[in-house]
């Protein structure tokens, strides 16, 4: 690799973006290989102790009892018993309801909790206890006894559902009362009890009257489509949907369905009902794609199958099919007819015209993906022939889409030998860039020629030192070094 | 490694007391249930559970075998069985198809659904519905703080980003209020509150609400200041690549819960290793924060140190030999068997990276951020993905395109929507639902160049008037305005300026220089100015709802020792990457503060990109 510093250290470290690279040939990989080497190296005579590494524990502090335990919770807190009015100021969070704030104590929550069977809190566990003894009665918020007469306004049953106490939702017969506790519940900021709402408004409203409130109250309705969407209750949603107008999202989630069906018939046969629905332009075009895609797979699938099991074509023997092609996406499909059935005619479904025609492949895409499975294929005729094109004069000229360093990445990604790389390197256009694939891939004739062209003579005498003595490529050097046709510009 | 440290930087106060309360009540709950039981564990509680107790803490409370939730029929035994689990709907309805079978068979247990950290109606109703009140019970563990080190504690509900901001469903945001209640009631009295964000909003309205409930007693607080941010008032920093060493670590192997399993190829042996991250790993506390490119001198350092170290037993007598083996040679074994471990996943990961062409993907989201080169990055990401390179990356470059360009143009939607679909499957027309749904992949309205405009005038005529020119474009569509921000508030440094790794001045080391990360530039930018004030503009391209408040007059205490007031929790809402700790670390470091992270879990730009697949069954 060529760079324009001596100090490469200093070079990395320092440069903006390129701060650090992931190449192989990298300094920092080597000294990091040297370090590992070095570390493995030292000798130590290693007992079995394994597991020290895994059992770096964190806390690790010995429990005794849990009433110990809690006990010393409590003294870790320095608490003084002084009650102080920590008041944080309320900010406006939303449209708000007119509030008049209650006093409920932590302790008649945690009464309310203990019917339920619930443990004591935290912060009880360490605060509370020692007022409750001295004088329980005292503690009681005025609220508490509101329990017997069950006449809670909307908020104060949010409020109770928020802490977990008793609770009824019974006496919310009257519509406005239900609009008011769902509107309490959104202000209170706790979808838990929005949810809970919702689902007794769902089984004490028609349908109709709940979507036509929910229209107006977009956070209640997106709980409520959430919550309809885990319940799986997907009629129900489909209905909400439509009397939102919602018919894109309708659609969407009726398309979701086919990932539930197995079966690639039933599959298919779902995919096509689906090509009626309210989806938009775009997506419907896409629907349509999934369906015809489906379709053909199933054909290829099956006659595929017949031929590998009648060893009919050798491509089947060669490199047996790993998988089944259906469900696959639309290139993996096109790679797969690339691979075993190139050169079929358009005519054919699983021949890669044809795909490419009915999925509106483009150009780019298209080369890619055949680049890809003929040079895994081996097949450097095939892959010859993507880039050669000719002009009227009959003359061949290699064109490509795509940058031909990016197409040596790929062939180098498939194994191919450097007479195929060398090939393809020499049609990229940066000098620069061609001399750092070339070096990268060991193509020396490309770097020889190229500094030759560059009549760049330390260059090769540099180049000259990195191939082996008495390799072709160091004669190759060495016989131009001593052309005296050719004048150099150092 | 070098960074100059304020020496008056305040002690972190010590978080292991919230492992042990969770411990307790868990024991408490298990004894609720007396005699032998088995106990189902839903699988993302296995973890959390590990870090607070081991199965020997189960036993010893009777607890029979061990099984994870698993969604199929259940083989046990028992005649109790207990279910540790998450509030979700699929798990209580398996549950009830295990006990209505039973029932089908005339088989009697008892069961017990412990819910973690809460239990939800929802959950409650289906249980009803469903007829089996009374043979189940239920219960709740308030299990909401793990602390994974001793400045990161996480609420582990990943689900939290999903729920709260695609579905729009608020039902953790009092969980999230009660954890900050939790914190203030053992590590406060807090006395400023900052935040932006709705959720953030939300949950200091729900903590404030049960402060009222409750009773403060006055201790001196640990933690003085909290700053509460919403994932999405920043979307751009978690879908960055990770070049920090503990952030790419995550990005390759994926932290669970502070610990990593490294396979075969990082250990050097056939088989796999778990290993602990925190402070406790003297190497990896060394390297965590540092840029990748700075870890290999580092490392290459300790183990030519280590090699000296060993190397002192040659001219050793045997007294002298005695003293070293008893006190050095099990330490310097110890670092041994460290540096080799991250040598060997740095190793590992220089691999991974080198085959996926990683240097180009970093200059072309680097180009993103800077908002240069545009045409070639589109090029690049359409390569990404007929070439079917890794799905959740593709999808990764996508949604930063349209938040630094405020969407992608309706042509180039189109064009590179149908070549993702055609490429990775047309199922995932679901993803790009939701990704338009929240806001992070998304097609210019028509319109929407105004912005470009609006940004020009906003240079030419004084804050006012730009601001009142924002108000009326701020209605055209939910954009995030990255550009006009990064401006502002300077995210991207000048690109000819030459960004020393080795001596960071900014946090945007942790970009490679590239970027500072907008979540912590605001933090700092709200400490340093006590407020929003001067960030009118800011917060107004955010949309915001920001807000900072301090305590009543007399709930902020006279004796408040000044350190805590540089003890600083922030919470983040939707989750926070390793690279953004690792960049408040930093600041901490710059300023005497020490900063505690609070996040709902921890998050990286597979985890919030995978949270948006709908395309399984």
């Amino acid at each position: 690799m060529i760079r324009g510093k001596p100090d490469d250290d200093e070079y990395w470290n320092s440069s903006k973006f390129k701060a650090f690279t992931f190449d192989d040939e990298d300094d920092d990989f080597t000294r990091l290989k040297e370090s590992k080497r070095a570390v493995n190296s030292i000798l130590v005579e290693d007992e079995d102790e394994e597991d020290e590494v895994e059992k770096v524990n964190w806390s690790g502090e010995p429990v005794g009892s849990i009433s110990w335990s809690v006990k010393e919770t409590a003294s870790n807190i320095r608490s003084t018993g002084e009650v102080r009015d920590l008041s944080f100021p309320k900010i406006d969070t939303a449209p708000s309801l007119p509030k008049n704030s209650s006093g409920y104590s932590l302790s008649s929550l945690f009464k309310g909790k203990a019917k339920t069977g619930s443990l004591q809190s935290f912060s009880e566990s360490f605060s509370e206890q020692s007022l409750r003894n001295y004088a329980p009665e005292l503690r009681k918020p005025k609220s508490e006894y509101k329990d017997y007469i069950s006449d809670w306004t909307p908020e104060e049953t949010v409020k109770r559902m928020q802490q977990g106490k008793a609770y009824s939702l019974e006496k919310f017969h009257f519509l406005q009362d239900k609009l008011l506790l769902l509107d309490e519940a959104v202000n209170a900021h706790d979808g838990n009890v929005i949810t809970a709402v919702l689902i007794f408004l769902k089984k004490s409203l028609s349908k109709e009257i709940l979507f036509r409130e929910l229209i107006a109250r977009e956070i209640a309705l997106r709980h409520y489509i959430h919550y309809l969407k885990e319940m799986g209750e997907h009629k129900h949603l489909v209905e909400l949907f439509k009397s939102l107008g919602r018919t894109e999202d309708m659609a969407l989630m009726q398309y979701r369905d086919h990932l539930n069906i197995k079966d690639e018939n039933r599959r298919r046969d779902f995919l096509k009902n689906c090509l009626s629905l309210p989806f938009s332009q775009e997506d419907a075009t896409h629907v349509l794609d999934h369906y015809t895609l489906l379709e053909r797979q199933i054909i290829i699938e099956a006659n595929d199958k017949h031929v590998e099991s009648s060893s009919q074509a050798d491509i089947f023997k060669k490199y047996p099919r790993k998988a089944s092609i259906l469900n696959m996406p639309i290139i993996t499909t096109l790679y797969y007819s690339c691979f075993y059935h190139y050169g079929e005619s358009e005519g054919t479904y699983s021949s890669p015209a044809n795909i490419r025609k009915t999925f509106r492949i483009s150009d780019k895409q298209f080369l890619l993906t055949c680049l890809g499975a003929r040079a895994k294929l081996k097949a450097w005729f095939d892959v010859d022939a993507l880039f050669t094109t000719k002009n009227w004069l009959g003359y061949t000229k290699k064109r490509s889409p795509i940058g031909f360093h990016r197409i040596v990445d790929i062939l180098h990604k498939n194994n191919a030998p450097v007479q195929v790389l060398q090939e393809y390197v020499n049609l990229v256009e940066d000098t620069e860039q061609k001399i750092s694939l070339a070096q990268k891939y060991k193509c020396h004739d490309v770097i020889i020629n190229t500094y030759r062209d560059l009549k760049d003579r330390q260059l090769l005498i540099g180049y000259r030192e990195k191939v082996e003595r008495s390799s072709p490529e160091y004669r190759k050097i060495e016989e131009l070094l001593c052309n005296s046709q050719i004048r150099w510009k150092n | 490694m070098a960074h100059s440290v304020r020496r008056d930087a305040p002690e972190l106060p010590d978080f292991s007391l919230l492992k042990r309360l969770a411990r307790d009540q868990l024991i408490y709950l298990l004894e609720q249930l007396p005699g032998k039981k088995d106990l189902f564990i839903e699988a993302d509680l296995m973890s959390p559970l590990d870090r607070i107790a081991n199965v020997t803490t189960l036993k010893e409370h009777e607890v029979d075998k061990l099984y994870k939730v698993e969604h199929k029929s259940i083989v046990s035994t028992s005649d109790q069985l207990c279910f540790l689990i998450r509030p979700r709907i699929q798990t209580v309805k398996w549950i009830c198809d295990v006990v209505n079978a039973d029932k089908a068979v005339g088989k009697f247990r008892r069961y017990k659904v412990i819910f973690c950290p809460q239990k939800f109606y929802a959950c409650e109703t289906l249980l009803e519905e469903q007829g089996i009140i009374g043979d189940v019970t239920t219960d709740e563990w308030s299990f909401y703080l793990l602390p994974l080190d001793d400045d990161i504690i996480s609420l582990e509900l990943p689900e939290f980003f999903r729920d709260n901001f695609l579905e729009g469903d608020q039902r953790w945001v009092r969980t999230a209020g009660s954890a900050l209640h939790l914190l203030h009631s053992l590590y406060g009295p807090f006395s400023k509150v900052y935040g932006i964000g709705r959720c953030s909003k939300m949950a200091y309205e729900s903590w404030r609400e049960q402060v009222k409930e409750g009773e403060q007693r006055v201790r001196q607080a640990d933690i003085g200041n909290v700053f509460l941010i919403d994932r999405d008032v920043d979307l751009v920093t978690p879908l960055c690549s990770q070049v920090v060493y503990e952030g790419l670590v995550d990005d390759i192997f994926r932290i669970k819960c502070g610990c990593v399993e490294f396979g075969p190829d990082v250990t050097s042996s056939d088989k796999s290793m778990k290993v602990m991250l925190n402070s406790q790993d003297k190497v990896f506390n060394e390297i965590r924060n540092e840029h990748f490119s700075q870890v290999f001198g580092f490392l290459s350092q300790k183990a030519r140190n280590l090699q000296t170290a060993y190397d002192k037993r040659s001219g050793m007598d045997i007294k002298q030999m005695k003293t070293f083996v008893s006190e050095e040679l099990k330490g310097l074994k110890k670092e041994h068997r460290l540096l080799s471990l991250h040598i060997g996943a740095s190793e590992s990961m220089m691999k991974k990276k080198t085959k996926q062409d990683f240097q180009e993907m970093l200059k072309t989201e680097h180009s993103l951020l800077e908002g240069f080169e545009i045409r070639e990055c589109i090029s690049f990401i359409e390569e990404h993905i007929n070439r079917q390179a890794s799905m959740v990356e593709s999808m990764r470059l996508l949604c930063l395109l349209s938040l630094t360009e405020n969407g992608l143009l309706p042509k180039d939607y189109r064009s590179l929507k149908a070549q993702y679909l055609q490429s990775y499957g047309v199922d995932h027309l679901l993803t790009f639902s939701n990704l338009k749904q929240l806001g992070l992949l998304v097609e210019q309205q028509p319109g929407e160049t105004l912005t470009v405009m609006e940004s020009r005038v906003g240079k030419l005529v004084n804050d006012k008037t730009a601001g009142k020119l924002t108000d009326a474009f701020s209605s055209l569509a939910k954009k995030s305005n990255f550009r006009a921000l990064s401006r502002r508030l300077n995210l991207v440094p000048k690109s000819d300026e030459e960004y020393d790794l080795r001596v960071p001045r900014d946090m945007a080391y942790i970009f490679s220089g590239a970027y500072i990360p907008l979540s912590c530039k605001l933090i700092e930018q709200v400490l340093e100015r006590d407020g929003w004030t001067g960030l009118e503009e800011v917060t107004r391209m955010i949309n915001g709802h920001e807000f900072a408040v301090t305590a009543g007059s007399n709930g902020s205490d006279p004796r408040g020792r000044s350190d805590a007031q540089r003890i600083i929790l922030v919470m983040f809402l939707g989750g926070c990457t390793y690279s953004e700790i690792s960049a408040l670390r930093f600041l901490g470091k710059e300023k005497g503060y020490k900063f505690v992270v609070v996040t709902t879990a921890i998050t990286n730009s597979a985890r919030v990109l995978e949270s948006m697949l709908d395309n399984h069954a």
